[in-house]
């Protein structure tokens, strides 16, 4: 999960870059910019959802 | 109130002013001031230690800048490219995307350099010791002082670099306004992002790779409350770190966003209002929360709000500089409550909300006031990267060094404290250190 998580986000970023090169407007960069974070918080959501400890896991 | 930000239009020039000897002797004293704000965040990581961990605390507060700085002359400004002007670039839809400095290693041309390249050189050296500090506050009483070193020396190397070169020194965030538009390129005078949030994201991933402490989340009920052991080393670092932020940005107004003098004393007011509006903020939201204002929060609040103004000090109206930093005080003691409550982040000096957050959220600032249109979406794409690239790129580096230099002290050194276990000795040794009813 935490690996997965943290393997979305450069995703993420590739898409706000990909944004740049394709698009000439600011109008369509803007909104896959956003798309682009949107994917990246996703992302991190999984990753700090798989680095908390399981319920009744031994912790230290 | 002036309605006007200090800097009107954000220039960024495709060549650097020339400075006259006045400003140069100005930024050249204000940088020598900015320390005090690294002097602020190391009382405030000791103040937020246990009493048997302060002494290696404060080593580390000393060791990691250190680190950081020998390793950053040694390789890191060479990748940071401050004294070159060559660099490693993509060509992509027909512009260059520079990615990493190759500028002289050893910094051995640094006497034939411009007095602007200097000086950047010298403000990068400031930064380079605070991003690698940051981290230190996160992981104490547990992170092992030679492991904090190794990761020192592999942001100052490696991480910091990247960024300051993509932000600083004309790499492909800061060209964004160049080649496609984005208002001046992506800003960041004082270091918000190669800072702040860098060193707020790297908390992250060495809470994540190192774990929490011993106790702190028992396996029924809520986490144990550790608190810090000295509340006024703390306050009295926020008050150190107010006198550092005002230089701080005050100097990189200068450095990377070409303000005139005219500009400094509406940063320096700025940066005062958005700490102020902070500590305001954080102040009521605890005592709403908790019937008492929380010392320790309202510290955090009051370095939020200074991390807040980093991006954005010289680019708002002091009527948005409230704003901001009302803001970052209101979600930073929040934020430290859902990363300890619900997502088990184990943050003694809550440098992921204070540091990370406040520093995202500086840079959005900056792009929502910032006279220029599609600013916010350059500053969008630079927290894109810091997200995308630095964070993940840090975790993947800790995850390896953590095999080579274990970060874990092991359950005996936390038992006893990391003074005795580290250091052979404590930092208060007439006090008796109590038991940790939490080790039964």
């Amino acid at each position: 999960m935490k690996y997965a998580g943290l393997l979305v986000m450069p995703a993420g970023f590739f898409l706000t870059v990909a944004a740049l090169a394709l698009f000439p407007d600011t109008a369509r960069q803007a909104a896959f910019v956003v798309c682009g974070l949107a994917v990246e918080a996703m992302g991190l959501v999984v990753a700090v959802r798989g680095h908390m400890p399981a319920k009744g896991a031994s912790r230290p | 109130m002036n309605a006007m930000p200090p800097i009107a239009a954000a220039p960024v020039p495709a060549t650097l002013p020339v400075l006259t000897d006045a400003v140069f002797a100005l930024t050249l004293a204000l940088l020598l001031l900015a320390p005090l704000a690294i002097a602020g965040v190391a009382l405030i990581n000791t103040g937020l230690a246990r009493s048997r961990s302060a002494a290696q605390a404060m080593l580390g507060n000393l060791a990691l800048p250190a680190v950081a700085v020998i390793v950053f002359a040694l390789v890191g400004a060479s990748f940071a490219g401050t004294l070159g002007t060559s660099e490693a670039a993509f060509h992509v839809a027909g512009k260059t995307w520079g990615v990493l400095g190759l500028g002289p290693f050893f910094m051995h041309t640094l006497g034939s350099a411009t007095p602007q390249s200097q000086l950047a050189l010298l403000f990068e050296f400031m930064a380079v010791a605070m991003a690698a500090l940051i981290p230190w506050g996160s992981g104490a009483d547990r992170w092992r002082i030679a492991a904090g070193c190794a990761s020192a020396a592999v942001l100052a190397a490696i991480v910091f670099p990247l960024a300051a070169h993509w932000i600083w020194n004309g790499g492909w965030l800061a060209q964004l306004g160049a080649n496609f538009g984005l208002g001046a390129g992506f800003l960041d005078g004082g270091g918000a992002a190669t800072v702040h949030a860098l060193g707020g994201l790297t908390a992250l991933a060495l809470v994540w790779t190192a774990g929490p402490r011993r106790g702190k989340f028992p396996r029924e009920g809520l986490s144990t409350a550790i608190p810090g052991h000295n509340a006024v080393y703390v306050l009295f670092g926020c008050l150190l770190a107010l006198v550092g932020w005002l230089a701080w940005n005050a100097a990189g107004a200068v450095i990377w966003l070409h303000a005139p003098l005219a500009a400094l004393p509406g940063t320096a007011i700025n940066t005062l209002l958005s700490a102020a509006a902070a500590l305001v903020a954080t102040f009521s939201v605890t005592r709403i929360r908790f019937g008492k204002p929380d010392a320790s929060l309202c510290a955090n609040g009051w370095l939020a709000g200074l991390v807040t103004s980093t991006a954005c000090a010289a680019l708002a109206t002091p009527l948005e500089s409230i704003f901001a930093g009302a803001v970052a005080g209101i979600f930073t003691p929040l934020l430290v409550e859902v990363l300890e409550l619900a997502l088990s982040v184990d943050d003694p000096s809550g440098a992921i909300a204070v540091h990370g957050a406040s520093g995202l959220w500086g840079l959005i600032v900056a792009g929502i006031f910032a006279p220029r249109s599609g600013q916010l979406v350059a500053q969008l794409v630079g927290i894109a990267a810091l997200l995308g690239v630095v964070l993940p790129l840090v975790y993947l580096l800790y995850a390896v060094l953590n095999r080579v230099v274990a970060f874990r002290v092991d359950p005996d050194g936390e038992r006893i404290g990391m003074d005795f276990h580290e250091l052979g000795g404590g930092a208060y040794p007439e006090f008796v250190i109590h038991r940790d009813e939490s080790y039964r």
